[in-house]
């Protein structure tokens, strides 16, 4: 490799030039703007800070099946205008729900500025919640519910959060499930909304072909009459952190065992965070390079992929390792994967895998912002994480500074290959896992 | 929802192949001023290097990066039966090292470099890419000419990445009902063209194969004749072409590649496909038969397409999820950028409760009415805004240009196709949709599948 030595070593990257601009409007909408001229495009990237976490637990799905009925109809256009209007210009209408927040999105060309205000505004302000449209996006997600049971991982996924967040708001899915759908009322579908889409609730991300007097104009213009309301008080909680291995085995007559083992991690503001990410990346997020990957695929052949995760949301999300591998090899590859939690907690990392992981985490940040879409989206998040605009200059330095003892210490701290909760789906016959001891 | 397609494989699971359907365009924007949609600018610069390897370049200045990516005309088109995926068992053994750089060490160079590297293989090729900082590229292009020839067949590593394929077998296919079925599906409307297997093999083939194969399939496709690099991002043409030459100039030209020429005889009646398996819902699947770019109905194939799926105005969505409430989700694909003539077809997630049969009457409704009706001049004129706008927006990434250049090269319609495609979309006429709707959606040519859900009997 010595032809190649001269460029190792840190890129300095273009990502800290990023400008933003924040406003916070007089209603209390957050504004954030970024121009960025080379396309004729324009993304929009609202984020309302209301998600699953905000459903009561005999409503789970509530928030979401608000947020899938924003396009479905407003008190000026029914749902088929609306999908009409987006899809003429050729651009993209997108709501998601997830546990913190939710996210509406509208990806336009330029020329179709105004209409890309227009539409986002009348979803997120004015949206009808007519009694056809209720019952029939409520049978479209109890149909995905239902498909989700034909997704190992899915499957895998809801009851692993069930052992987790046990009494935690993370416990249910974001969708919802087959009791709570049901039992949701159009008039509860628009108190929520009344009460929860508010402009002092909400971050607008600008990015694209526009100047920033345009944007604040537009904004003025669609978004001006939003009223401000009284923001409920959020209450942030951890979930109770599981005392012993706890397990999960569903039974489903499939070729490979879906294995998903884990607990409580971090939140997003937890200022482990980057130590943790240096961490993680050595253990299983680091591609082929992790250790879990290295193990389990490389030297074993056990399985097509294998990652660990930590999902730093407001309230400290899961820690989680995900697998697939024929049911037979499943007590190999859950081996395999205990031995990894704990060999990073026993010894520090060499000095040459804690370069290796900064330099990835550092060198790939701008492949992270390279598109109007994926700006956007992030910028969004900064604001809603309270990070600060100039992120973009500090998270290299913050990932620079973690040492090998802070990675050491987290592994201690954040991994728990005693105490964990262990979901596998599939055939637990030929798998023959313990489900007391495994 | 998820929507089933019939993907490539790739060498790792976190890698999702983008669409190949014909959404994105290669045509970059050098100077970094606005380009207008309809304004077609040909900027990526082409290049033959001395040993046939062909190099396309696009100066994207936007962003301080840069994608690269290299194509090799080899997939399970290139196949022979009995042995089919070869070229994807071949794609995970080009991460196995090389004499200079040893197993493990292609990515874990890259990545700590601060790019992200991966690989894809379809029916029509095999493409290896490295997404990083521009002032890296060199890096990346030295260890793709040096794996072109020089990757270690170890039989140790070979026996263990097969278990590692299996597995990827087993998640993509095995244990998924639609992809299940699209798989069978294929099998019934290709019987003599190599588009009837699967890209990642049968488990039988995987088991029979041998290093000796794979050998012989790297000898025979892994060769700069057989070879396109595209690269797209921050770069100075002038400035890489000299590199590249240096780095892949030596590697000599190798005898032309033998390219299948099996026709897929004429079909003779409607084929229907059951899968009866554990499922939650229905799921029907109807391909027709239908011509590549080299036909010009290709054009108003893909604005059929569009009026019927894409967006939630499209037909399939407005009749059959929103006014008759048969289906949970509804598609269509239709890629002209196969090298051979593949399938148009439209999917259908049946609603529980919903019969298969009158949803499957549905669909035929949809596409009886595309024959006896013009298509109105807002769906027209929608569908052909779809295109252009989908154009621009991929400009905005570099790998979708990378992409779209890479794949129209190698399935044999020249990367400059993408400017022409723009212009003759423009001219469909709702009468070339009807026409193409008439000639094409045969229930004689048809293939359907049905995956029939059963419950587990405990």
């Amino acid at each position: 490799m010595a032809g190649l030595s001269g460029l190792l070593g840190l890129t300095e990257t273009q990502a800290a030039e990023l400008q933003p601009v924040r406003f916070v409007e007089p209603n209390g909408l957050t504004l954030l703007v970024l121009e960025q001229h080379a396309l004729p495009i324009l993304q929009l990237h609202a984020l309302v800070k209301v998600g699953s976490a905000q459903d009561p637990p005999e409503k789970a799905g509530l928030a979401n099946l608000v947020a899938s009925l924003l396009d479905e109809g407003t008190t000026t256009r029914s749902a088929t205008q609306i999908a009409g209007q987006i899809d003429f210009v050729g651009g993209n209408l997108a709501i998601k729900t997830e546990e913190d927040f939710t996210s509406a999105s509208v990806r336009v060309l330029a020329k179709d500025t105004d209409l890309g205000f227009d539409l986002l505004a009348d979803v997120l302000l004015r949206p009808a919640f007519a009694e056809a449209e209720v019952e029939r996006i409520r049978t479209l997600i109890l149909g995905e519910i239902l498909s989700q049971k034909d997704e190992p991982g899915m499957v895998a996924g809801k009851a692993f959060n069930q052992l987790v967040f046990d009494g935690h708001p993370y416990r249910w899915p974001v969708n919802g499930t087959e009791d709570t759908v049901p039992g949701i009322t159009p008039e509860e579908i628009r108190q929520f909304h009344a009460r929860e889409y508010l402009p002092n609730q909400t971050i607008l991300a600008i990015v694209g072909d526009i100047t920033i007097k345009e944007a604040r104009s537009l904004v003025a213009k669609h978004f001006g009459a939003w009223e401000r309301g009284s923001a409920l008080p959020r209450s942030v909680s951890r979930a109770t952190p599981i005392e012993k291995p706890v397990t999960k085995f569903i039974e489903k007559d499939l070729t490979q065992a879906t294995i998903m083992l884990g607990h409580l991690g971090i939140s997003r503001t937890n200022p482990d965070y980057y130590a943790v990410s240096v961490m993680n990346y050595i253990l299983g997020a680091g591609g082929f390079s992790s250790r879990l990957m290295e193990s389990i695929r490389d030297k074993q052949g056990l399985a097509y992929g294998v990652m660990s995760s930590f999902e730093a949301n407001l309230m400290p999300g899961a820690f989680a390792v995900s697998l697939q591998t024929r049911n037979e090899t499943a007590n190999q590859a859950l081996a395999a994967v205990l031995s990894e939690l704990k060999g990073i907690r026993e010894t520090p990392v060499s000095d040459q895998e804690l370069a290796d992981a900064k330099a990835y985490l550092i060198g790939s940040f701008p492949l992270r912002l390279d598109t109007t879409q994926k700006l956007a989206q992030v910028l969004s998040l900064v604001e809603f994480f309270g990070l600060g605009l100039d992120y973009f200059t500090h998270y290299p330095r913050w990932i620079e500074q973690v040492t090998k003892d802070q990675v050491f210490r987290v592994a201690q701290q954040y991994l728990h290959p005693d105490r964990y909760a262990l979901v596998l789906v599939g055939n637990l016959e030929k798998a023959n896992v313990d489900q007391k001891t495994p | 929802m998820r929507r089933p397609r019939r993907d490539g494989s790739s060498h790792s699971l976190w890698w999702v192949l983008p669409s190949l359907l014909f959404i994105a365009a290669s045509v970059a924007n050098p100077t970094g001023s606005p380009v207008q949609a309809g304004e077609i600018r040909e900027s990526a610069q082409e290049f033959v290097l001395a040993n046939g390897m062909k190099v396309l370049l696009a100066e994207v200045p936007k962003a301080p990066v840069a994608t690269i990516q290299i194509w090799y005309r080899v997939g399970s088109r290139h196949e022979v039966m009995g042995r089919a995926g070869l070229s994807h068992m071949l794609e995970h053994m080009m991460f196995k090292g090389t004499t200079t750089h040893p197993k493990g060490t292609f990515s874990r160079t890259i990545r700590k470099n601060g790019g992200n590297d991966n690989a894809f293989t379809s029916q029509d090729f095999t493409a290896y890419f490295e997404i990083l900082a521009a002032d890296r590229v060199e890096l990346a292009l030295e260890l793709e000419a040096d794996r072109m020839r020089h990757v270690i067949f170890d039989e140790q590593e070979f026996q263990l990445e097969r278990e590692v394929v299996k597995e990827e077998r087993r998640l993509r296919t095995e244990d998924d009902p639609q992809s299940y079925l699209v798989e069978s599906l294929f099998a019934q409307a290709f019987m003599v063209h190599p588009y009837h297997w699967p890209v990642i093999g049968w488990f039988q083939d995987l088991n029979a194969m041998t290093l000796e194969d794979l050998k012989r399939h790297y000898d025979r496709y892994y060769v700069p004749n057989n070879a396109t690099l595209v690269i797209v991002g921050d770069i100075k043409a002038s400035a890489l072409l000299p590199v590249i030459k240096r780095l892949f100039e030596p590697i000599p030209k190798g005898p032309t590649p033998p390219q299948p020429t099996v026709v897929e005889p004429d079909q003779l009646g409607e084929r229907r496909i059951i899968v009866k398996r554990e499922a939650q819902v229905p799921f029907l699947m109807v391909g027709y038969r239908v011509p590549n770019y080299r036909n010009n109905d290709s054009y108003a194939l893909t604005i059929l397409e569009s009026i019927l799926s894409q967006g939630k105005s499209s037909r399939l969505y407005q009749r059959l999820v929103y006014d008759q409430k048969l289906a949970l989700a509804v598609g269509a694909s239709y890629s002209l950028l196969q090298a051979d003539p593949e399938l148009f077809y439209s999917y259908v997630v049946v609603k529980p409760g919903q019969k298969i049969e009158a949803v499957e009457q549905a669909l035929y409704r949809e596409l009886e009415r595309l024959q006896t009706d013009l298509v109105t001049a807002q769906e027209l004129q929608r569908a052909k805004n779809q295109v252009e706008a989908d154009y621009v927006f991929g400009l905005d990434s570099n790998f979708r240009q990378a992409m779209l250049l890479g794949q129209s090269e190698t399935v044999g319609a020249g990367w400059r196709h993408v400017g022409q495609f723009l212009k003759r979309m423009r001219d469909v006429t709702a009468e070339d949709v009807r026409r193409v709707a008439r000639q094409y959606f045969l229930e004689d040519k048809r293939t359907v599948g049905i995956l029939v859900p059963i419950q587990r009997t405990d």
